[in-house]
């Protein structure tokens, strides 16, 4: 069963005017249709304003759908008596470290989660020092978070969902306000949770690069899903992803580039790797060329 | 006498280095000077010394020295106990003090989370100001001239982007706090929870010692 399921998901923004009055409608998402299996990496991309931050809200359950079904893990969002438990299998990382970091040190705001759910005490501590650890932020645990850096803030934000034993976590562009050190290292500590603790991850993004990991890559533009598919097959789309405004991993764009100039590589290459080993088997044909 | 004790005790036992303390002593000097001074030459009564308009006074002397001695053990209390404290510790202990007035339907939870909330976020206020501040003054505004009216004045302007993004701020924490299953008080667990334990009777007991001794004394009228 999938985790992760939205059908037909339509969300309205309702304008109003200064008056209070309802003067029209934006429709952020329009018609979604998404499935997410357990365990799997799934990249969500977009440029502003494509509707990808809504999204993220509706699988948490801090926006209804307007129109449609969003269901997490066998709970329909909608259905208040299971709020609490939608919340806690769908954790949330949002894109400013500052201003999703509640307790004043870093171990007290990874408990805080946890403290919601009424989990006792003793079991709080555990949790704490299990997920601090995964992240590796426990030598950390007694220092203010207005003294971490921007990549060590997320990765507390990162512990503060894992305490309370999600089975997916949602991060809304996490790395947009950090450094590329930063960028580096909750990449990294969000791909093992992905491989090491088998948690769901569906990361939204519009750094490419931080979407080749993914198993599935959702592109979406005005509110729909204009490409989905493996990062491979979404990336050798190299002119539909620039009708989308979106860039495509540097590699592949030089990839792209050097075979429209005629050289015989593969399309859809993503690591740099990849690419010195396709050049590398292209060389023989070209000499005999 | 008994309090200079019981002090001392405290400071002791706190393991703050003393000079910490008496750091602290030097914002308050002018006051301090200032209190002395007045109380020294202002006390009628028996004379002591006098030269030309000034007249100190046994009673002034002896004013003096205990106004000074109070304002000073107000000092190394107040310190000692920011210093021992944290914030947290002092909110959750606000909460489980006014805990009674729950039944009365005070938003105790509510009102200590608030505080410890504004405690947080002081620092990154203090930095976005800073940072407002500079972004005004590289476009021309003046925060240094002019006199204190002026340099009020020259502040309004800061006011307002820094509520806006205080009022930003405030919505996306809602947000990440409800993501993460907060929903008021009720039914939560703490994960540093205030347990009295013995040595919290005896400071209980030695308080209470203290505090009939200062009584007596006073009743007594010593």
């Amino acid at each position: 069963m999938e985790i992760v399921k939205t059908i037909k998901l339509i969300h309205d923004y309702i304008v109003r005017d200064e008056e209070g009055n309802e003067t029209g409608k934006v429709r952020a998402i329009d018609g979604v249709d998404l499935d997410v299996a357990p365990g799997q990496f799934i990249a969500v991309l977009g440029h502003n304003g494509s509707g990808k931050s809504t999204l993220a809200k509706h699988l948490n359950a801090l926006l209804y759908p307007s129109e449609g079904q969003v269901i997490i893990d066998g709970f329909d969002t909608t259905d208040d008596a299971h709020l609490w438990d939608i919340r806690q299998e769908a954790g949330m990382v949002f894109q400013n470290p500052d201003n999703q970091i509640i307790g004043q040190i870093v171990e007290e705001d990874v408990g805080f989660g946890p403290e919601n759910m009424g989990v006792p005490t003793k079991e709080i501590w555990e949790r704490v020092e299990e997920s601090l650890k995964t992240v590796g932020m426990w030598e950390l645990r007694k220092k203010s978070p207005n003294r971490l850096s921007g990549g060590q803030k997320q990765r507390v934000s990162i512990a503060g969902v894992i305490a309370m034993h999600p089975k997916c976590i949602i991060m809304d562009e996490p790395t947009a306000m950090l450094d590329p050190s930063g960028r580096h290292e909750v990449i990294r500590a969000a791909r093992a949770l992905n491989q090491v603790e088998h948690i769901t991850i569906i990361l939204i993004t519009h750094y490419m690069e931080e979407a080749i990991y993914a198993d599935k890559v959702f592109v979406m533009d005005e509110g729909k899903i204009a490409l989905q598919g493996t990062p491979r097959e979404v990336f050798s789309q190299v002119d539909r992803m620039k009708e989308l405004h979106l860039d495509v991993p540097q590699v592949t764009l030089l990839a792209h580039e050097l075979r429209k100039a005629g050289i015989d590589i593969p399309e859809g290459i993503l690591t740099k790797e990849e690419l010195a080993q396709a050049l590398h088997l292209s060389k023989p044909k070209e000499t005999r060329a | 006498m008994a309090s200079t004790i019981r002090l001392a005790v405290c400071v002791l036992l706190s393991r703050v280095p003393v000079g910490y303390i008496l750091r602290g002593m030097k914002t308050i000097m002018v006051l301090l000077l200032i209190t002395v001074l007045f109380n020294l030459f202002l006390t009628p009564g028996r004379t002591l010394v006098s030269f030309w308009k000034f007249t100190i006074t046994w009673e002034g002397l002896f004013f003096s020295i205990k106004m000074a001695v109070r304002l000073i053990f107000l000092i190394i209390a107040s310190t000692l106990m920011t210093l021992t404290t944290s914030p947290n510790q002092l909110t959750d202990a606000l909460e489980s003090v006014l805990g009674p007035l729950k039944k009365i339907h005070v938003p105790v939870h509510e009102i200590s989370m608030m505080m410890s909330i504004a405690l947080r976020f002081i620092p990154i206020l203090m930095e976005e100001t800073d940072k407002i501040m500079k972004a005004q003054m590289a476009r021309g505004a003046d925060f240094e001239s002019g006199n204190l009216i002026n340099k009020i004045k020259a502040m309004v302007p800061l006011l307002v982007p820094l509520f806006i993004s205080a009022f930003r701020r405030a919505n996306d924490l809602a947000m990440a706090m409800e993501a993460r299953c907060y929903h008021g008080g009720d039914g939560r667990t703490k994960m540093k929870p205030l347990i009295y334990k013995r040595r919290d009777a005896s400071a209980y007991v030695l308080l209470c010692a203290f505090l009939a001794c200062c009584i007596t004394t006073r009743v007594l009228g010593i």
